[in-house]
């Protein structure tokens, strides 16, 4: 409970703790699965599972857009920018992400030509600054960055720019929801939904857990005290016997998400047959790839994309943790070989990341305790 | 990237409102709004933004909220230097329609 004293409302955090005392079965073991790496952030941050009785568990999902991306995709993307004519462009969190070849960020000092960039926009700019360049915007990212791409391609061709494309990597979170609900080695109570991720996508593609596996979900904002309000819905749905979709996030999140943002996605992307998930091996129909109309922007079909598949470090556990099976600190490498400073996975390179989060804020204070 | 940047309107490039200069604790960027396309956007309104697009619109008290708890994950910083890192708005370009 060491950071109960920077709650912005101490008592009503206390409350609410009280409350999800009282509506836990002591007979019962509950695991709620936070599927949002950005939640995942904040439950190590404020301690949070340090307010819960023990019977309830708090499992971390696949939802950090670095973390599930396979090391041979890293690697394709570092292949393309081994092309002297490309710039490759990366969202911060991807250039220390390492593939088999070594991080961007590495690859960089070696001479390739990658850049950082807070948007898919700038990476748009870079390409009409340097007309005799390629630039391809590595993508990433659930629903929260999707129609940020999808804008910027419908603007690419708009404008007419030719010397810009799009290695996509987005993902889509329910089909990965879908792969852990079937997952043999899992079980789950429910579920905490993902905040800003929902304001895209609204809360009805959720609905398919609450109906055809009997469980529970609760899309939740990203204060302590949402959280606690999330779990104390989620039991009181399990303690009647219910399954339903609710919003804990209702000032932020629209039940039925952001038409606009939803649009153009539909417009400028569609279903992969299949993708790789770390962790979670292929998941037919998560992800997405642009649409053949859109080919002179797709860095896939423009460019000779190797497809490396790259197995992981044999040592790292990232797929158990992903999935939920392990915990951070149970891996191997955990603390080790693998540090924030040197990640060996991508969930210690990323804040969203289950380890970076436990490192950060649970083994530190561990290490200045001598516990 | 999954945690958005809370900001209020100042202006909108012109009257196709594409773009808007947003103001977060002092810091002005352009971002872009076509993803409100659906809400009525105004000058002083507040919206939370995710890598240069201004993604929903929330009340004043949410964006104080939302800047609180980036600065309690210790993600504040990183915020204002998204919002300073975005490039694409420093010379205007065209805008489709």
């Amino acid at each position: 409970m060491k950071y109960v004293d920077e709650f912005r409302d101490p008592k009503l955090i206390e409350k609410a703790a009280e409350e999800i005392r009282r509506l836990a079965d002591p007979k019962r073991h509950y695991r709620i699965m936070e599927v949002c790496g950005g939640h995942t952030h904040s439950i190590y941050r404020f301690g949070l599972q340090d307010l819960l009785p023990e019977n309830l568990e708090l499992v971390h999902g696949p939802g950090c857009p670095v973390c599930v991306l396979p090391m041979g995709r890293v690697d394709d993307g570092l292949k393309l920018a081994q092309d002297p004519q490309i710039i490759l462009t990366a969202f911060g969190d991807m250039m220390r992400v390492p593939g088999q070849m070594g991080t961007p960020l590495e690859m960089k000092a070696k001479g390739a030509d990658i850049r950082m960039v807070y948007s898919p926009l700038d990476a748009l700019k870079l390409a009409e600054k340097n007309p005799e360049r390629q630039v391809v915007f590595f993508a990433i990212g659930f629903e929260t960055t999707a129609p940020s791409t999808a804008l910027t391609l419908k603007r690419a061709w708009q404008m007419g720019i030719p010397n810009f494309s799009v290695f996509c990597n987005h993902v889509t979170i329910v089909p990965a929801m879908r792969a852990i609900l079937d997952s043999p080695d899992m079980r789950l109570d429910g579920f905490v939904g993902p905040g800003h991720v929902s304001t895209v996508i609204g809360c009805r593609p959720y609905e398919f857990v609450a109906r055809e596996y009997g469980k529970p979900v609760v899309v939740s904002g990203f204060e302590p005290l949402d959280l606690l309000q999330s779990l104390v819905m989620l039991l009181r749905q399990l303690n009647e016997g219910r399954a339903a979709v609710e919003n804990q996030y209702e000032r932020v999140v629209p039940w039925d998400g952001n038409q606009a943002a939803l649009a153009a996605m539909a417009e400028v992307f569609e279903l992969r047959p299949f993708f790789e998930w770390r962790g979670l091996g292929f998941i037919s129909q998560s992800a997405l790839k642009l649409r053949p109309e859109y080919a002179p922007w797709d860095a896939e079909a423009r460019f000779e994309v190797a497809g490396v598949r790259v197995t992981d470090p044999k040592a790292a556990q990232c797929g158990e943790v992903l999935k939920g099976v392990l915990k951070p600190p149970q891996c191997k490498l955990f603390g080790k070989e693998c540090t924030p400073e040197k990640p060996v996975g991508a969930l210690m390179v990323s804040s969203e990341g289950a380890c970076a989060a436990y490192y950060n804020y649970v083994h530190r204070a561990e290490l200045v305790s001598g516990d | 990237m999954c945690l958005a940047i809370p900001g209020q309107i100042v202006e909108f490039e012109s009257a196709a409102k594409h773009m808007a200069t947003i103001d977060v604790s002092g810091v002005k960027r352009q971002v872009n709004v076509d993803l409100l396309r659906g809400s009525p956007l105004e000058v002083g309104d507040w919206v939370l933004i995710h890598v240069g697009f201004a993604m929903s619109k929330i009340s004043e008290a949410q964006a104080q909220e939302q800047l609180q708890l980036l600065t309690m994950l210790g993600e504040a910083e990183g915020a204002l230097e998204e919002l300073e890192g975005y490039q694409f708005a420093e010379e205007r370009s065209p805008h489709a329609q």
